[in-house]
């Protein structure tokens, strides 16, 4: 008998703005020992559906029209909120997906995680504690009994959503739900977090419900995948089926959205337009720890009409390499060469110039507009600032951007808050190329993105780099992306480069072990036949 | 929603006015109630202005043998215990009260900001001096402060109002510092800084329109404040002399015959508080209107 089975749920939203059907008849069952992944975009309803499981929409403005949730001969549904609070944790339980956010910052994580103990067992404070400690280091954080008494900001991404996993297992529920579980995490650490995952689920014998926007996520450990669009599941199989037999049009569509085509690109033998020199940037760290060297003597070459790759975990010195080289921050050591020219020491003021000549693309499009700008103010203000275009063309050349970037010229007065995540981006696109610069640093542009306008937000990248003549540093986590785009690759590694070369050669003759962890920790790779 | 109906009728060309302030501009109007209170405020500032012309007594004129009368039709407001029409009283009382209000608010608004957003924005060591001179003039007692500067420059009005500015600016830095530090952080700051914009430019463009809210809400609890704090310094013989009168002073004798003569108390207590209810009210609408996600729903 199936764990869980769910009939013919829907859930609807009755807003301002009229009916949303946030989930409108979706059926599936979850089995012991075995995953079951719904794939979606952002918005197509899959955080919806597991949470009314388990009354964790608000209500209003969400309804539950119909269904029936049966879990241990139980319709959930109907159940009332005191009965709920007994399933909650105990029987099943939820993993959340910003490991950074989810934990109260001002709890120790052995209190945080004994407190479910506490609560649904009764349990004394002594055998709790031993309890946690157990699952601390069944999760696999080492020197558990010393860890429970740290606080979560010492702990790192990846350890922080060991913990959270401890605290969902740790009631011991026949079910998990696990919400995007991997998606703020690093490639390497996230292949790590999914093998736990797994080997946690075949050692206890429970079901998972694991939701993801990434195909290529639950590629390996999948049992069961439902594809979810706008409420309803476009299409439900087996792992094999859907991966080597998809039927609909949308699930097509996501698995060719993953990144896996590589760029070939005739390379004219130019002079190099960006020349770092051994640049060291260093901060300094707390409490006396001395010098953090963010980047250590890093020296690299941009060739013109290039795109640059450069791939590492986060706190590999990435950004902060792109940041040096646009001398937003200031070198320790070492020389930067942009179009022959020594820019190592300017002022800021010497640096003003130059500004419209090389530009930048931030990862997050939602922190990187200013919210009480409009598009027009923000595509309009470098314009302005180095005076490139008189005010009486400013109007017509803030329109041809939006054309340039594939944005409505309808919505040039409006805010950034109107506008989706890939939309965003577009904007903040718009800006970085208004002043027809030569240099383009983009930080993990589309890591924030959903797949599909991942691959819209990465075309576009590529026509206009054609179209503008650009030269690119393009820095991401994710290789898959890099290999679609780049022409060549740097891998880095504790603010250090340890491997360089070509796209074909990093991806089928990596030599550094580190470059070969970084591959292995792809997700899906067996889809894509990566090696 | 009416300016981006006309927008896409003629796509190729620009709309004028499109910052912020003319946007935030046609939603404050079509608040009812921040409109409301801001109607109320002109009207309150005219009258008071027009003192002179709508009454017929002066504000000293005394009918000793009148003494305090209740409200009637010669003395809509009644008189107090020297025979003074109220009205004309209250009238006068508004000019200073208000006055101190708007400016005393706006020395400490353009010191406030201004110094809080540069330290803030400055950061390290800048900052830290900054604060701990807001820290150390904060410390000073407020009141041996003002005493002081009345004694060395003799009893001003304006600067009396611009002695209150320049304390309560302290506040105003500290909230506007913390924000702008927050503000900081964030990547569109960073954008602006690659774009090549000066650091008065970010400040000014980037990182004050995003800390508004704040800066209008402590702005309008600071106006009250202000008139409060200019009738304890009248009430100690520190700022306006009877037979001037302000809203807090009339308040303030007021309190003391409330048993006797209530309307003494109740009128002057009325137009300070419909006056604070419709800066609230404008305050709130303002912020609303300047917050771009808040209203056009």
């Amino acid at each position: 008998m199936s764990l869980l089975t769910t009939s013919d749920l829907r859930v609807h939203f009755h807003t301002r703005n009229g009916l949303v059907k946030a989930v409108d008849g979706i059926s599936f069952a979850v089995e012991k020992g075995k995953t079951y992944a719904i794939i979606g975009e952002s918005g197509s309803g899959k955080s919806v559906a597991c949470y009314s499981m388990l009354g964790l929409v608000p209500m209003p403005p969400g309804k539950i029209e119909s269904g029936e949730v049966w879990f241990e001969d139980q319709d959930l549904l109907k159940l009332s909120e005191s009965q709920l609070r007994k399933i909650r944790g105990k029987g099943i339980s939820v993993i959340f997906q910003d490991p950074m956010t989810t934990l109260n910052p001002f709890l120790k994580v052995g209190d945080q995680l004994i407190e479910p103990l506490r609560l649904h067992f009764g349990m004394n404070k002594k055998d709790a504690w031993q309890k946690g400690i157990e699952i601390l280091e069944e999760v696999g954080i080492k020197d558990p009994a010393q860890r429970m008494k740290s606080w979560p900001f010492e702990f790192s991404g990846g350890m922080r959503q060991r913990a959270l996993i401890a605290m969902a297992l740790v009631t011991e529920p026949k079910i998990i739900i696990a919400d995007e579980p991997t998606t703020a995490l690093d490639v390497t650490v996230q292949a790590q977090i999914l093998t736990l995952l797994k080997e946690l689920q075949v050692r206890r014998n429970i079901g998972v419900i694991f939701i993801s926007h990434d195909l290529s996520v639950v590629a390996d450990i999948a049992d069961d995948i439902a594809v979810m669009q706008n409420g309803v599941f476009v299409e439900q199989g087996t792992r094999d089926a859907i991966f080597s037999n998809p039927q609909h049009e949308y699930t097509k569509k996501l698995l060719a959205a993953v990144p896996h085509s590589e760029k070939t690109l005739q390379q004219d033998e130019n002079s190099y337009l960006i020349t770092a020199e051994n640049v060291s940037v260093h901060f300094s760290g707390n409490k006396g720890e001395g010098l953090v060297r963010a980047v250590d003597d890093v020296s690299l070459q941009i060739k013109q009409h290039e795109i640059l790759g450069l791939v590492g975990e986060s706190g590999s010195g990435k950004s902060t390499t792109g940041r040096a080289i646009l001398r937003l921050l200031n070198l320790a050591s070492g020389k930067i060469v942009f179009n022959g020219e020594d820019i190592s020491h300017y002022s800021r003021a010497e640096m003003k110039p130059l500004r419209r000549q090389m530009q930048m693309i931030f990862q997050d499009p939602y922190a990187s507009l200013n919210p009480r700008m409009s598009v027009y103010d923000t595509l309009a203000e470098p314009l302005l600032l180095h005076k490139i275009i008189s005010k009486k063309l400013l109007d017509k050349e803030v329109f041809s951007l939006m054309d340039s970037v594939g944005l409505s010229r309808e919505s040039v007065l409006r805010y950034p808050h109107e506008f989706s995540g890939g939309q965003r981006q577009r904007i903040a696109i718009g800006r970085a190329i208004a002043t027809k610069p030569a240099f383009i640093v983009a930080d993990e542009p589309v890591s924030a993105l959903d797949v599909t306008i991942q691959a819209q937000i990465l075309d576009l990248l590529l026509n206009l780099v054609d179209q503008f003549d650009l030269t690119m540093l393009f820095i991401s986590h994710d290789l898959g992306v890099v290999r679609y785009l780049a022409d060549r690759v740097l891998v880095m590694k504790d603010g250090k480069l340890v491997e360089e070369g070509a796209v074909h050669q990093i991806f089928n003759n990596p030599q550094e072990s580190y470059t070969q962890a970084l591959l292995e920790a792809i997700p899906g790779k067996s889809l894509l036949g990566v090696g | 929603m009416n300016t981006q109906a006309e927008i896409v009728e003629k796509i190729d060309a620009m709309p004028k006015g499109v910052s912020l302030w003319d946007d935030a501009w046609v939603r404050l109007k079509k608040n009812k109630l921040a409109m409301f209170g801001l109607c109320f405020l002109l009207f309150m500032m005219l009258v008071c202005l027009l003192a002179p012309l709508l009454t017929p007594y002066g504000y000293e004129e005394q009918d000793l043998r009148l003494g305090a009368t209740v409200p009637s039709l010669t003395h809509w407001l009644g008189t107090d215990t020297f025979g003074r029409d109220m009205l004309t009283r209250i009238l006068y009382g508004g000019r200073v009260s208000l006055m101190v209000g708007f400016i005393a608010t706006s020395v400490a608004l353009l010191i406030g900001v201004s110094y809080g957003a540069i330290a803030g924005y400055a950061g390290g060591k800048i900052d830290a001096l900054m604060m701990r001179l807001v820290d150390i003039i904060y410390a000073l007692p407020f009141m041996i402060f003002i005493v002081l500067l009345m004694v060395v420059f003799g009893r001003n009005l304006l600067l009396l109002f611009l002695a209150i500015g320049a304390v309560e600016w302290l506040v105003m830095a500290r909230i506007v510092r913390g924000q702008i530090q927050n503000l900081k952080q964030q990547e569109f700051v960073e954008a602006a800084i690659s774009l090549g914009l000066s650091p008065g430019a970010i400040i000014r463009k980037h990182l004050i329109p995003n800390a508004l809210g704040p800066i209008i809400v402590y702005t309008t609890l600071t106006i009250p404040n202000v008139m409060l704090l200019e009738a304890f310094l009248s009430f100690l013989g520190l700022g306006i002399q009877p037979p001037q009168s302000s809203w807090g002073l009339l308040i303030s004798y007021g309190v003391e015959s409330m048993e006797e003569y209530p309307w003494l108390l109740i009128f002057p207590g009325l137009a300070l508080t419909l006056t604070l209810f419709a800066l609230n009210f404008l305050g709130d609408g303002l912020r609303d209107a300047l917050d771009p996600k808040a209203s056009r729903d």
